[in-house]
């Protein structure tokens, strides 16, 4: 294994850890709405027993909202289950607007807590051979490092395309981008990323965009599976 | 007099359903669903016990605990963290805040929280009255000074 791969590896482990705190945090804020209210129905049917009149549409409410929380906390775990799964395969056919959708449910909560909206723009359908894990979290690399350079609108846009070459990646909605970019990005763990999918990165400072250009498809060997199986 | 609470949380269904539980436990609670609109509500109204999420959009518990601490030095504040590490409530145990609980809470553990938090509140107000009066007794124009 070589240094960049090894490099890619453990930033792919940091990017597991926050991505997985985020889920847990979200799910412990649907366990805690579920927990109120199962204990406000539970009060109310107290109070009922003494004698106070039930109200049922409260109850039928409340009943109405915790089933909204389920479903809630059913789409949190199915995006964590869908992530985990991102690693089975290190090369596999990557629907790349499906793979940008994943990472803008994970990684919403980290955004909304800094001010942001992820908004993916997905025009046509763009399928690409590539490592969807390492891809995962390149993308989140550079959304990381574009939240703090983001306009007054606070709308980070990810425009997913096709190019001649392959497949084009544009993280738009940047403002200030000349000096960030000197200062530190692409770092060394993007380097690795970029290295592993074969991907190059470009900054337009006029447009406000970080553009990743990427291959239709890569060989395994190229991103963590030195048995090309 | 009721206890005076306020529980900021950015989950508006959580604020809601547990205002309404200590309301029904004969609570004053007010919410709030962000930082800043808890910092300005504590600055218009008196609180005894804030319940403060720690991780919000914006201002952040952390940031909100200085800022409550600075307006009303005396208002006590839980920390309600939904991280399984404390350190984030331990930081703002340092800063002065009371306790931290854990999310999802049991809500006598919450309860009782309160009443200590509040007791506590009022030990330290009694206090300052009882050092008011010794100083008024001792030296009457002090009666004429401005808190």
């Amino acid at each position: 294994m070589s240094l960049k791969q090894a490099m890619a590896g453990e930033c792919g482990l940091q990017f597991f850890g926050k991505m997985t705190a985020s889920i847990s945090h979200e799910i412990r804020n649907v366990l805690a709405v579920l927990n109120e209210n199962a204990g406000l129905m539970e009060d109310l049917l107290l109070m009922a027993e003494k004698g106070r009149p039930v109200d049922q549409e409260r109850l039928k409410a409340l009943a109405r909202s915790m089933g909204q929380q389920i479903h809630r906390g059913d789409g949190i775990v199915e995006n964590m289950n869908r992530f985990a799964h991102e690693v089975d395969q290190p090369v596999k056919q990557v629907d790349l607007n499906e793979a940008i959708g994943l990472l803008v449910a994970l990684s919403g909560r980290l955004a909304g807590m800094r001010g942001v909206t992820i908004e993916p723009v997905c025009e046509e359908e763009v399928l690409m051979t590539t490592n969807p894990f390492f891809l995962e979290n390149l993308l989140w690399c550079v959304v990381d490092f574009a939240m703090p350079l983001m306009g007054e609108a606070r709308v980070l846009k990810i425009i997913s395309e096709r190019s001649e070459t392959g497949v084009r990646i544009r993280v738009s909605g940047l403002e200030n981008l000349e000096q960030a970019v000197r200062d530190r990005f692409p770092s060394k763990r993007e380097q690795a990323l970029l290295e592993s999918l074969k991907a190059e990165c470009a900054v337009d400072v006029t447009a406000g965009e970080i553009v990743i250009s990427l291959p239709k498809k890569i060989d395994p060997v190229y991103s963590g599976d030195p048995t090309g199986e | 007099m009721k206890i005076r609470v306020l529980l900021v949380d950015d989950e508006e269904e959580f604020v809601q359903a547990l205002a309404e539980r200590l309301s029904m436990r004969d609570y004053d609670a007010t919410t709030s669903l962000s930082g800043e609109d808890a910092v300005e509500k504590l600055r218009q109204y008196n609180f005894d016990v804030v319940i403060l999420d720690v991780r919000m959009p914006g201002m952040d518990g952390t940031e909100v605990l200085r800022e409550m601490k600075k307006i009303k030095p005396l208002t006590e504040v839980i920390m309600l963290t939904g991280h399984a590490t404390v350190e984030s409530a331990i930081d703002g145990m340092r800063q002065g805040a009371y306790d931290y609980l854990m999310k999802p809470c049991k809500t006598e553990e919450l309860v009782e929280k309160i009443n200590k938090a509040h007791e506590k509140k009022a030990e330290h107000e009694a206090r300052i009255r009882d050092a008011k009066v010794k100083e008024i007794i001792s030296s009457p124009q002090a009666a004429l000074r401005e808190d």
